[in-house]
């Protein structure tokens, strides 16, 4: 089987199995909630300052939320060692990475939809540069979140206490990330400066740790 | 034809050693077997079975040593020839019996029919609508059989395929193992019931901390 | 072995003393800054020591994938932990040197200074992620990490230079040219510490060459009377 079917056989069959299991999605909902509200009561800024620091608030708490989802990832493949179904068969190991950071995607995605017009709604916020720049934004910097943590949260799977290590090998490598997204949404927010600079960086980012990871995911599926 | 596979085995391991940190749970294991042959494995928990069967399914990469599989010792390059049935089920519970094989028959590129096919064969209602959650365990171990046998591999690697599971299933399992050796198969079992295998088993692997220490061609207690 | 050693370990102490007393007493002091800019000579030479040894850590874990040879794993955890130590001393000493001189201590948008904290925690991650992984399967995963953190580096490095444009901080330009005599100077300090990172990786790497040993025979050791 292609290359493609198998990503997509994948993919189904994970959102098929949320889809019956439930286990990660309404957990995570409301954690997205909480980390709003507690933002909101953490920082109380007027429209002016909101604008300033929207960038950094919004991308630090999708950051938080992000890990917490990516943390369940490889947890399905790990009850009943069902990984291991996967690794004895004949099927090359990147659909599988593709199928997971996709999930992983479009899980996140679900997650920012939710929380974005929350954070509209406390922080009064309007944009005052081109608005329609926040799309490719939100969607290059979820992705830079995500292939990492996808990746990051299977080499995890390979340690100790595998929940806190997610977080110390991602924060550091997703720092000029983080600088990205904030510093382009901020940009768009005050309408001061072009974000474009920092998109392109995120998509350098992008493009660069897509590549790594589809040519290292092999090697960290089969260490054992 | 003589192919490499028939004159030096279909498994032949040399000096393998298994290293996980700080203990060691293959101590130099050298062995040969051949093809078309049910070895059932057996030995003390800690003896490295389990091990010795992983890595021969290309889970556990040995630290030391050479292992070649089927003719190859790049067992990535031979793996839709061989099946895997571990302790534990390798199934999603959350989904029926079809519902998982049809997702592995993708991996290895097979038709669905296949799948109602194996399911038939360990005597499983393919249209039971129950996810695997909610089977009992002998219906769960013969799914898991039913899983490793999905791509009619030549090489049959199972791990206590009988724990748990009632006589009668046992029985029915076994029948259904003696007719792929007669079909030409290679099976290697490791089981705490070796009484269970003692009538269709070619040979009797001892293991004992990390090597192999005896074979013998009928089940006897080691003194 | 045992003579090399002892070799590199006179020439480090007598490298070392001699670029102390350069650093000191020899090299003229700054007009400017006045004495405070003598640390110069510790925090410059430490930070390119420390690149260095990350750049031995990326080149040993791309040899190490490709090669599975231990030793190559074994360098790379080895440079990684000393490039830890020296990239400490540049972190520390930065803001002892920014603090008289720019008065503050902390200057975010400078992107040499930030460039080297993201590293420093890239691989303090690196190396917490040796300790916690289990098995055998460290080399391969740290390695993978290895390879992810060096490519970081231009990422970062980039995103900071772009940061700093936007926000003006108290940043020395590289304008003014170094006097020739502190370059000597510092030239001299950066052979005392690449000696240093030298011979402490050399203990390192013995040390960790036994506790593997150790660690296999042990390994063999408790099969052996598990069968008993």
């Amino acid at each position: 089987m292609s290359f493609f079917a198998i990503t997509r056989a994948t993919l189904a069959k994970d959102i098929r199995l949320e889809w019956r299991s439930k286990d990660a999605i309404n957990a995570m909902l409301f954690f997205g909630l909480l980390v709003v509200v507690i933002f909101s009561f953490a920082f109380d800024p007027t429209a002016e300052e909101s604008r300033r620091i929207a960038g950094g608030l919004i991308w630090v708490a999708f950051l938080f939320a992000a890990v917490v989802a990516l943390n369940q990832t490889w947890a399905r493949e790990l009850r009943n060692q069902v990984l291991d179904a996967y690794r004895v068969s004949p099927a090359a190991a990147n659909p599988l990475f593709l199928a997971k950071a996709l999930g992983n995607f479009i899980f996140v995605c679900v997650l920012e939809a939710l929380m974005t017009p929350l954070f509209i709604a406390f922080y009064k916020l309007r944009a005052l540069g081109p608005a329609w720049e926040l799309a490719p934004i939100a969607l290059l910097g979820t992705w830079a979140l995500v292939i990492n943590g996808t990746f990051f949260a299977a080499i995890s799977l390979r340690t100790r206490s595998r929940e806190i290590m997610l977080p110390l090998l991602l924060f550091p490598i997703s720092i000029p990330a983080l600088l990205g997204m904030v510093n382009a949404t901020t940009a768009v927010l005050s309408g001061e400066e072009s974000a474009w600079f920092w998109i392109a960086l995120l998509l350098a980012y992008d493009v660069v740790f897509t590549t790594v990871s589809l040519l290292l995911f092999e090697l960290v599926l089969e260490a054992e | 034809m003589i192919d490499a596979q028939s004159s030096s085995g279909i498994v032949v391991a040399d000096g393998l050693i298994k290293q996980f940190g700080r203990f060691a749970a293959l101590r130099g294991v050298t062995a040969q077997f051949a093809a078309g042959k049910l070895y059932v494995i057996v030995g003390d928990n800690g003896a490295g079975k389990t091990t010795f069967l992983r890595t021969v399914a290309g889970l556990a990469p040995q630290t030391h040593g050479k292992i070649s599989v089927l003719g190859s010792s790049k067992i990535k390059n031979v793996r839709a020839q061989i099946g895997y049935m571990a302790h534990p089920s390798l199934l999603y519970d959350e989904m029926t019996g079809i519902e998982n094989l049809s997702y592995f028959a993708g991996l290895y590129g097979l038709p669905l029919s296949r799948c109602r096919e194996v399911m038939a064969a360990v005597k499983l209602d393919p249209d039971l609508e129950r996810p695997i959650g909610q089977y009992s365990q002998g219906m769960r171990q013969r799914m898991s059989l039913a899983r490793a046998i999905l791509n009619d591999p030549k090489l049959l690697l199972l791990d206590e395929p009988f724990s748990n599971v009632d006589l009668r299933s046992a029985h029915e399992m076994v029948g259904l193992l003696a007719q792929m050796r007669d079909r030409g198969k290679t099976l290697f079992v490791v089981t705490h019931q070796p009484g269970l295998l003692e009538s269709i088993a070619d040979e009797f692997v001892w293991m004992e901390a990390g090597k192999i220490t005896r074979r013998t061609p009928h089940l006897q207690v080691p003194q | 072995m045992r003579r090399g050693f002892t070799l590199l370990a006179l020439a480090t102490a007598l490298l070392l003393s001699f670029a102390l007393y350069e650093a000191l007493i020899a090299a003229p002091t700054e007009q400017t800054m006045g004495d405070v800019q003598r640390i110069f000579y510790y925090h410059v030479p430490s930070a390119w020591t420390a690149f260095v040894l990350f750049l031995i850590n990326f080149v040993s874990s791309i040899v190490y994938l490709i090669r599975r040879n231990p030793k190559a794993d074994i360098l790379a955890l080895v440079s990684a932990e000393v490039g830890v130590v020296f990239c400490t001393v540049v972190i520390v000493t930065g803001p002892i040197w920014a603090r008289p001189v720019w008065g503050i201590w902390w200057a975010p948008g400078d992107i040499r200074l930030t460039t080297t904290l993201v590293l420093w925690l890239i691989y303090i991650s690196y190396l917490i992620l040796r300790r916690m992984s289990t098995g055998g399967r460290t080399p391969v995963i740290a390695a993978v990490v290895a390879i992810f953190g060096a490519l970081d580096v231009p990422l970062v490095y980039f995103s900071i230079w772009f940061f700093r444009t936007q926000h003006p901080s108290p940043v020395i330009g590289g304008g003014g040219s170094l006097d020739p005599r502190m370059a000597h100077v510092l030239l001299i300090n950066w052979a005392a510490f690449l000696c240093l990172a030298w011979l402490l990786s050399w203990v390192r790497c013995e040390l960790e060459v036994a506790t593997r040993r150790v660690d296999e025979a042990q390994a063999l050791e408790s099969l052996r009377e598990s069968s008993r």
